[in-house]
């Protein structure tokens, strides 16, 4: 991977058009699947992924619930057509890794001590993948949690920052992360505007101990914009709801 | 309804865990939103309302639930939540010495029980010693989203009342989003209209007194045919 042969950053500015701190734009609907108990359909730039969530409910095979509290179970999946070369179906090294992960971001935030012997099942399927998808899914999936209805502390909201052509960026896209020095994704846990711990963090490549210092901050300000979002779009979901209702009144 | 606004899980609600109530957590002292939900605020407490979610047993609950096993104590009774019920053999009134479980209850049958116990591991145990409880062998059952119940029963049960007296069916609310109706096809047709519009409206001022004009207007319609 030589950095040299692509130019990433010209004239202060990224390919496609970004400052450094600029996220892609954010599409989020909630609510999208009927069987599901929530569900999320989001766009983090040319990402596209379907969050859902089942449960609690009875845990399939039995030997695996816990009578203390909820086993969360978390699936990224990639479709076959999400890349360009056709993906091999079905888990592989990767989607194990950051199913494990991702999982264990979310627990930081479900309530599962509140559900002994039952199972919360998260599904996220990646339908278009453009780097960073694990943070598309994180996003994705804490907002089908909260469609669920499933008890929680707070949210999770997640981003990555990369170093490209010796300056850190947010929210890397596929040309980014390909000829990137380094990348590392970031899931908050937020509760009341407030980020209150890491969930999540990986990183590939590596940066000096500053720029680390400085990649989180930047994180943090996005992950702020992202939940601002991820709130905006529970609450259109729910409101428009209640706006039929007054029309039916009237 | 402006004076309930919605909020997510995680939001500061108020910073003396004294009026903490249902649908919220406790952390250093304040009071967080546990899940998603309509917000209710009086003077001596916060609660959330939710708007969507499974449901959990509590004791007393009367629930309708499917006979999905039988054992030689007693039934396993998918009661349409996460946990399921068992029903032993000693508290269902219609068991003679000299039955088998095969032969008062089977599987596919329904019956309406209550919550007896439920132990710190989730075993949630029914009775059917109780003035409602039954097996039920006709009729109609409409399955809604358990977080809205407490609108098809109304304030002190007026919902119910009014269908009772409007139409004269027989109607039993489980606790666990699964309704039973009985009586002349044509009405508990209206009743499972109505119920449905309930569902989608719940959260609404006024629900009950418009569901009893749609009744009222479907009724007239019933008798002019």
């Amino acid at each position: 991977m030589s950095s040299e042969e692509i130019k990433l950053i010209v004239d202060g500015k990224r390919l496609d058009g970004r400052r450094f701190e600029d996220l892609r734009p954010i599409k989020m609907k909630v609510g999208v699947l009927k069987r599901a108990d929530g569900s999320c359909y989001l766009e983090m730039g040319k990402n596209k992924v379907v969050a859902a969530v089942f449960g609690p409910r009875e845990v399939h095979p039995r030997h695996l619930a816990d009578p203390t509290k909820a086993v969360v179970r978390y699936r990224y999946n990639m479709a076959p057509f999400s890349v360009e070369e056709r993906k091999r179906p079905g888990p592989d090294r990767r989607s194990v890794e950051i199913s494990k992960v991702s999982r264990e971001a979310i627990e930081a935030t479900v309530m599962k001590e509140l559900f002994p012997r039952s199972g919360i099942d998260i599904f996220v399927e990646v339908l278009q993948a453009d780097a960073g998808s694990r943070t598309a899914c994180l996003n994705a999936s804490s907002v089908a949690l909260v469609d669920a209805g499933v008890p929680m502390k707070g949210m999770i909201s997640s981003v990555a920052v990369a170093k490209v052509d010796d300056v850190l960026v947010v929210d890397p896209m596929k040309e980014e992360d390909n000829y990137g020095q380094a990348d590392i994704p970031f899931a908050f846990f937020i509760r009341n505007d407030r980020i209150e711990s890491i969930a999540l963090l990986q990183m590939d490549g590596r940066v000096s101990r500053d720029e680390f210092v400085k990649a989180l901050e930047m994180a943090k300000r996005g992950a702020m914009k992202i939940y601002e979002m991820q709130k905006e779009a529970i609450k259109t979901r729910y409101i428009i709801e209640s706006g039929e209702e007054v029309n039916e009144v009237e | 309804m402006a004076s309930r606004p919605i909020v997510l899980p995680g939001e500061l609600l108020a910073s003396n865990p004294k009026v903490a109530g249902s649908g919220t957590y406790i952390e250093n002292g304040k009071v967080y939103a546990k899940f998603l939900g309509l917000l209710d605020r009086t003077d001596t407490s916060v609660r959330v309302i939710p708007l969507k979610g499974k449901y959990i047993p509590s004791v007393g609950d009367v629930v309708i639930g499917v006979v999905r096993e039988v054992t030689a104590n007693g039934w396993v009774v998918d009661i349409n939540s996460p946990y399921q019920g068992f029903l032993p053999v000693s508290e269902n009134p219609e068991m003679r010495p000299n039955k088998k479980p095969n032969d008062v209850l089977d599987i596919d049958d329904v019956i309406i029980g209550k919550v007896m116990n439920i132990d710190p591991k989730m075993k949630v145990t029914l009775t059917m010693k109780d003035r409602m409880c039954r097996a039920v062998r006709f009729g109609r059952i409409i399955g809604i989203n358990p977080a809205r119940v407490p609108r098809v029963i109304g304030k002190k049960g007026s919902m119910i009342k009014m269908f009772k007296t409007e139409l004269g069916v027989q109607i039993v609310v489980g606790k666990n989003g699964l309704i039973w109706v009985s009586g002349d096809r044509r009405k508990v047709n209206i009743v499972e209209e109505s119920i449905y519009i309930i569902e989608s409206e719940a959260h609404t001022d006024g629900l009950t007194d418009r569901i009893t004009e749609f009744v009222k207007r479907k009724k007239g319609e019933l008798n002019e045919q």
